[in-house]
């Protein structure tokens, strides 16, 4: 089962919902890894969604790519990373228009990148659906020198630019698309809580 | 559109104006100009921004709001275009036959529900009849910085077409008019289609073309949030009926032509107002107790809200039955 329920939490981080088919002639969706799943789902509730799709899909350590191309899309994209298929989806948007219904579904890390790149195309982000699935790692970013650190899976982690050791949060950049990551052992440099994995 | 902060005293501040000019527009609309005393400068506004006048109609006090249609750039004036209801409480008559240059005259502060989503690619416009005001001053807005606009304008007639001309002879790329008493309409369907990603939509008018233009951009799966509609509600007349007003420990009777907010302000109660017109959600009451029917009239109250019988906005609704105690 690839789905996670998140606790309640602070009004800053993210909630998602599940998919469901809106009107409209043009339809992206964007998924990563086990966000397959929640497309198989939605093609399964409207039969003519898949003539109006386009999916754009990165299947990370996952192999449903086969089962998406089952499901006949008017366009089908398979890349290797998020980054790799970033001019894709901003191509795509360039060229939308009005009425155009977005789905994200996958990890968080996916969600939030894509949903930046909607909301810089005029897309309000109340109008787009997202769902999670998969992995509960995080986009994380650290607040002292501003690198990112994608798939955080434990907390805390070290930031990967600066090596400082980051307490995880739910304080949520929709801008960054990231968590913000704070130093823990500011005060008393080397006292580091043990690393746990998220939600364990 | 959001709630403007509770202040201390109903309504937004006034201001005292002279009125600078009068200038008949066609057979119903006339614009009517103010300045302010000794060449004082008005406060800047932004597009879309409406303003409540007062008038002393014979001792008795009417406040209709208006949308402030002249260019927010200029300073030195703020102009309004009424159109005459011949039918309607009075207020747009009183204008039009008794309010003459050179009168004083008070109005408030502009107060603003329907502004430019200065984050849009673009601005659909879409009006109807005396609807064009609040897009006079958008269109100036974004004339300034070169903003992505059109403009879809439906009249009755050539004859009363306001500001046709003016709008034609400007910007004849942006403006397309569409003429009732030539069976012209606007084709909304196909004008929704195909607009760029962030494009939003205005809509100012009647409220069967309002209604229109928020369903047929859902069916072809616009956001809500980029469709902005603005509608002021005359409170429409009806039944007397009795109030008890329990924070002021008072009975009041609503007459049969004026609406309970003015009844409140006739008996010397402070109501909370800002619109006036059933749009900004300033002067919701809350029920204490009913027995009757409420007839609701505001586009602020959501469905359930109006079924729950617990909140009423008492500038243009009404009740029918018993008895009505409301916390004001």
């Amino acid at each position: 089962m690839s789905k996670f329920r998140f606790p309640e939490s602070i009004k800053s981080r993210p909630v998602y919902g599940t998919l469901e088919p809106r009107p409209g002639k043009y339809h992206l969706m964007i998924a990563d890894a086990e966000g397959a799943e929640a497309i198989l789902d939605l093609a399964g509730q409207d039969a003519d969604l898949m003539a109006k799709t386009h999916i754009i899909y990165i299947p990370k350590y996952t192999d449903f790519g086969d089962k998406l191309k089952a499901l006949n899309p008017a366009q089908y994209y398979e890349g290797p990373t998020y980054a790799a298929s970033v001019q894709r989806i901003q191509r795509v948007l360039q060229d939308a228009h009005m009425g155009t219904q977005v789905y994200l579904t996958g990890t968080e890390g996916l969600m939030g990148q894509a949903q930046n790149e909607c909301m810089q195309a005029g897309i309000p982000h109340t109008a787009i659906q997202t769902e999670h699935r998969g992995s509960v790692v995080r986009r994380m970013q650290c607040v002292h020198c501003k690198g990112i650190t994608e798939d955080v899976a434990t907390d805390p982690y070290v930031c990967s630019h600066c090596g400082l050791n980051l307490f995880v949060r739910d304080h949520y950049s929709r801008r960054l698309a990231a968590f913000q990551g704070v130093c823990i052992d500011a005060e008393d440099p080397g006292n580091v809580p043990e690393q746990a994995e998220l939600y364990s | 559109m959001s709630a403007a902060p509770q202040k201390a005293k109903a309504g937004a501040e006034k201001m005292d104006v002279t009125v600078s000019a009068v200038v008949p527009l066609n057979d119903l609309v006339t614009r009517f100009e103010f300045q302010r005393p000794n060449g004082e400068r008005f406060p800047p506004f932004s597009a879309g921004a409406h303003t409540v006048v007062t008038m002393d109609d014979n001792g008795r006090t009417r406040l209709n709001p208006y949308s402030l249609m002249s260019d927010p750039a200029d300073a030195s004036t703020y102009a309004i275009s009424v159109r005459r209801d011949d039918e309607g409480r009075g207020g747009s008559l009183f204008m039009h036959r008794n309010v003459k240059v050179g009168d004083a005259m008070t109005i408030t502060y502009p107060v603003n529900l329907f502004s430019l989503d200065l984050r849009a690619k673009k601005h659909v416009f879409l009006a109807g009849g005396i609807g064009i005001t609040p897009f006079m001053a958008m269109i100036a807005q974004l004339e300034r910085f070169n903003g992505n606009w059109e403009l879809h304008y439906s009249v009755r007639s050539a004859a009363l077409g306001t500001y046709v001309e003016q709008l034609t002879s400007k910007y004849s790329n942006k403006v397309h008019i569409y003429y009732d008493d030539q069976k012209q309409g606007i084709d909304l369907e196909a004008l929704l289609d195909g607009q760029p990603l962030g494009t939003n939509a205005y809509v100012c008018g009647p409220k069967g073309m309002i209604d229109w233009v928020h369903a047929t951009a859902s069916a072809a799966g616009w956001p809500d949030a980029n469709v902005h509609s603005e509608e002021f509600t005359a409170p429409q007349p009806g039944k007397p009926f009795e109030v008890r007003l329990c924070k002021s420990n008072k009975t009041i009777t609503v007459g049969e032509n004026e609406s309970l907010l003015e009844a409140m302000e006739r008996e010397g109660v402070d109501a909370p107002f800002l619109c006036r017109g059933g749009a900004c959600g300033q002067c919701e009451t809350g029920v204490v107790n009913a027995d009757g029917e409420f007839l609701h009239r505001d586009h602020w109250l959501d469905a359930d809200e109006h079924a729950s019988g617990e909140k009423i906005m008492p500038c243009v609704s009404r009740f029918v039955g018993t008895s009505l105690e409301i916390d004001r």
